[in-house]
C-alpha cells in the first residue's frame, strides 16, 4: 500500500502542468538526437545542464532523464530508415529493422519498436518503484568501508562489461580516478595536480570532461568519414503490424524487458549493453537463426524494448546508492549535485517528491514518447534529410555556449578543448571513454570514504573484510574480476561484443 | 606503439606522486597508489604492444582536428573581450571550414540562425552573462 500512496504522491508532482511540460520537452529532445547520428545523450545533457539552473530541481532531473530514455526511442527510427544507429544502443536494431524496411514493412518495424519499448518502459517504471526503495534502506546501513567496496564493486563491473580490451578499459578507470584528484584536497585543503593553475583548485568539472570527450572529440571523428546519410530513406510503409508480427514479437519483448531492466541496474551497464544481450539471446533460441539479419521482427523487438528497460532501471543504483553506472547517469549524479541535491539512499526519505515525481515522470515520459514516435513519425523522418555539414558547427556552439556558462568561465572551455583532443585520441586509439567517465564521478567519493573508513578503524585496513556486507561486495567485486581473466570466459566476452 | 600513448601519460602522473605519501591516508595518499598502478598498466600495456605488431592506427586528418580544437580555443579566448555576436560569427565559421562538404552560401544562413539563437535564447531569455559587443 505504500507502494501506491508514493506512486499517487509521484504521479501528483509528475503531473503538474510545469513538470508535464519539461518532460514533454525532456522526451521531444531525446527523440530529436536520438533520431540525429552524431550527437548522443551525453553531449544533451551536458549541454542543456546550465539551461537548468533556474528551474526547479524537481523539473530539471525530470527533464534530463527524459532526454536519456526519449533518445533510445529515437535512435530506432534512424536505424530502422536509414540503417545508421542514430545512437549508439540501436547498433543491433540496424541489422533486422533495416533488412525489414528493405522488405517493405519498415512500418511494422517501427510500431513494434515504439510499443515494445512503451511496454519495457512501464514495467521498467513498476521495477524502478519496488526495488528502489529496499534497496535505499540497506544502503542507509552502509558504512564508509562499505561504500569503498560498493564502488570498488563498480569499478570492476565497468571494467568487466565495457567493450574492447580489459587492459585498456582499467587503464581509462585509472585516468579517470586521477582526473577527478585534481583540485584541493578535501580534507586538508592541499592542492593536487593544479600546476599552479588557480582554475584548477576545485577540480575539473564532469561536464567539461564529458564536453570534450563525447562533444568536441566525437565531432572531430565524424568529420574524418564523409556524410554516409546518403543511402536513402526507406518509405514507412504501413504502421500496423500484422496478426503474425505481434505472435512473433510479444515474446521477445517480455524477454527483452526482462534482460534489459536486469542489465540496466548493473554498474557498466544501461541500454547499450542490454540492447546487445537481446539480440544475441534471440538468436540464441530462435528456432531458426538463419532469419535474423533478413528482417526477423524479433530482433527489432527484444533489443529495442531491452534498451528502453536498461535506460530506466540504470537509474536506480544512482537514486539509491549514489552510484553511477554508465556515463549518462554520472550526470545526472553532477545535475543533482548542482541543484543542491546529494544523491544516495537520503534522497528518498528526504526529498520523495523528487524521486517519485521522478519515476512518476518516466512513466509520462513514455507515453508521450509513442505519441511523438507513432503519428509523428514524418517529421522525425524530414530531419533526417539535414545533412551533418549543418549540424555539427551548432552543436559546437551551444557546447561552448553549456560549458562556458556552467561557471562563466572560459578556462573550462579551453579544458574541454584539451578532453576534446583526448577524446579523439581515445576514439582513434579504441579505448571506450565511459569507465572514465565513471570513475571520474567515483574517485572523489573512493577516496573519502577510503580515508574516512581507515580513520575509524585507526589504520587498520581488514575493516572492508570483516564487516560483512563489505565483505560481500569486496567477494563478488573479485569473483567478477577472476571471472574475467579465466581465458574461457574471456572468449564469450569477446564473442558476445562482437555480435 | 599504440599504448606507448598511455604508457606516456602514466609515467607522466606517476613522476607526479612525490605530493606527501603519508601512509596514514594524507593527500598524497591515494594519488600515489594510483599513479603507481596506472604506471604498471602502461607498462604492462606497453609490453603486450611490443608483442602484437602490424596493428596500426587509422591515419589521422588533420584538418577536422585542427580546426574543430581551433574554434573551441577561439570561443574561449574571444567569449570574454570580443562579446557573444562576434564570438560566434567566428566559431560557427572556423568550425564549418573543418568539413570538406561545407557551402559557403549555407554557412552564412547558418551564422545567421545560430546569432539569433545564441543572441535570443542563450543571452536573452536564458539571461546568460554575455556581452553583445566587444568592450
Amino acid at each position: 500500500m505504500e507502494l501506491l500512496s508514493n506512486l499517487q504522491l509521484g504521479f501528483e508532482v509528475a503531473l503538474t502542468l510545469q513538470n508535464v511540460l519539461y518532460c514533454f520537452l525532456g522526451v521531444l529532445l531525446g527523440t530529436l538526437i536520438g533520431v540525429l547520428p552524431g550527437i548522443g545523450p551525453v553531449a544533451t545533457i551536458a549541454m542543456l545542464l546550465p539551461a537548468t539552473f533556474a528551474l526547479p530541481p524537481v523539473s530539471a532531473l525530470i527533464m534530463l532523464a527524459g532526454i536519456y530514455y526519449g533518445a533510445q526511442y529515437g535512435g530506432s527510427t534512424t536505424a530502422i530508415l536509414v540503417n545508421l544507429p542514430g545512437e549508439a544502443s540501436s547498433v543491433v536494431t540496424c541489422l533486422d529493422g533495416h533488412a525489414m524496411a528493405q522488405q517493405g514493412r519498415a512500418g511494422a518495424a517501427l510500431a513494434i519498436a515504439a510499443l515494445g519499448s512503451f511496454f519495457a518502459g512501464t514495467v521498467a517504471t513498476v521495477v524502478l518503484a519496488i526495488a528502489a526503495p529496499p534497496l535505499a534502506e540497506l544502503a542507509l546501513r552502509f558504512g564508509p568501508a562499505e561504500y569503498f567496496s560498493l564502488m570498488v564493486l563498480g569499478l570492476v563491473a565497468a571494467v568487466v562489461l565495457a567493450r574492447g580490451s580489459l587492459l585498456k578499459a582499467m587503464g581509462m578507470i585509472l585516468l579517470g580516478l586521477l582526473i577527478g584528484l585534481v583540485g584541493a584536497d578535501v580534507n586538508t585543503g592541499q592542492f593536487r595536480y593544479t600546476f599552479g593553475l588557480p582554475n584548477l583548485a576545485d577540480g575539473i568539472g564532469f561536464v567539461v570532461v564529458a564536453m570534450g570527450i563525447y562533444g568536441f572529440g566525437h565531432i572531430i571523428a565524424n568529420l574524418e568519414h564523409p556524410d554516409e546519410r546518403k543511402t536513402g530513406i526507406a518509405p514507412i510503409g504501413s504502421l500496423f503490424p500484422t496478426t503474425a508480427d505481434l505472435k512473433a514479437s510479444w515474446g521477445a519483448v517480455l524477454r527483452g524487458t526482462g534482460l534489459g531492466s536486469a542489465l540496466g541496474i548493473l554498474p557498466g551497464g544501461g541500454a547499450l549493453l542490454a540492447s546487445f544481450a537481446a539480440y544475441a539471446l534471440e538468436k540464441k533460441i530462435a528456432k531458426d537463426p538463419s532469419r535474423f539479419g533478413k528482417g526477423a521482427i524479433e530482433g527489432v523487438a527484444g533489443p529495442e524494448s531491452a534498451n528502453n528497460a536498461g535506460a530506466q532501471t540504470s537509474f536506480i543504483p544512482v537514486l539509491t546508492l549514489g552510484l553511477p553506472t554508465n556515463p549518462v547517469m554520472a550526470l545526472m549524479v553532477g545535475a543533482m549535485m548542482i541543484h543542491g541535491i546529494a544523491p544516495g539512499p537520503q534522497v528518498m526519505t528526504e526529498r520523495p517528491e523528487l524521486f517519485w515525481g521522478m519515476v512518476a515522470s518516466m512513466w509520462v515520459g513514455n507515453l508521450f514518447l509513442v505519441l511523438l514516435n507513432l503519428p509523428l513519425i514524418g517529421i522525425w523522418v524530414k530531419l533526417l534529410s539535414v545533412p551533418y555539414r549543418l549540424l555539427y558547427p551548432a552543436i559546437l556552439l551551444f557546447s561552448c555556449i553549456g560549458v562556458y556558462s556552467l561557471n562563466n568561465s572560459a578556462v573550462d572551455v579551453g579544458l574541454a578543448l584539451l578532453f576534446g583532443l583526448l577524446g579523439y585520441l581515445f576514439i582513434k586509439l579504441d579505448c571506450e571513454p565511459a569507465p572514465l567517465l565513471i570513475a571520474l564521478v567515483l574517485g572523489p567519493m573512493m577516496e573519502e570514504n577510503l580515508r574516512r573508513a581507515m580513520t575509524l578503524s585507526r589504520g587498520d585496513p581488514t575493516v572492508f573484510v570483516t564487516r560483512p556486507l563489505s565483505l560481500g561486495l569486496l567477494i563478488v567485486a573479485a569473483a567478477l574480476l577472476i571471472m574475467v581473466i579465466l581465458p574461457a570466459v574471456r572468449k564469450k566476452r569477446e564473442e558476445a561484443f562482437r555480435e | 606503439m599504440l599504448f606507448l600513448f598511455f604508457g606516456g601519460v602514466a609515467a607522466w602522473v606517476a613522476r607526479d606522486y612525490p605530493m606527501g605519501s603519508a601512509v596514514r591516508m594524507g593527500p598524497g595518499y591515494f594519488p600515489l597508489v594510483l599513479g603507481v598502478l596506472l604506471a604498471l598498466l602502461g607498462l604492462a600495456a606497453c609490453i603486450r604492444g611490443l608483442g602484437i605488431k602490424g596493428e596500426h592506427i587509422e591515419s589521422v586528418r588533420f584538418r577536422p582536428l585542427l580546426l574543430i580544437l581551433g574554434s573551441v580555443g577561439v570561443f574561449a579566448t574571444a567569449i570574454e573581450h570580443a562579446g557573444i555576436i562576434a564570438t560566434t560569427i567566428l566559431t560557427v565559421v572556423g568550425a564549418a571550414a573543418a568539413s570538406p562538404e561545407s557551402r559557403p552560401r549555407e554557412v552564412i544562413v547558418l551564422v545567421i540562425v545560430l546569432l539569433a539563437l545564441a543572441v535570443g535564447v542563450f543571452t536573452y531569455a536564458l539571461g546568460l552573462p554575455f556581452k553583445l559587443m566587444p568592450g
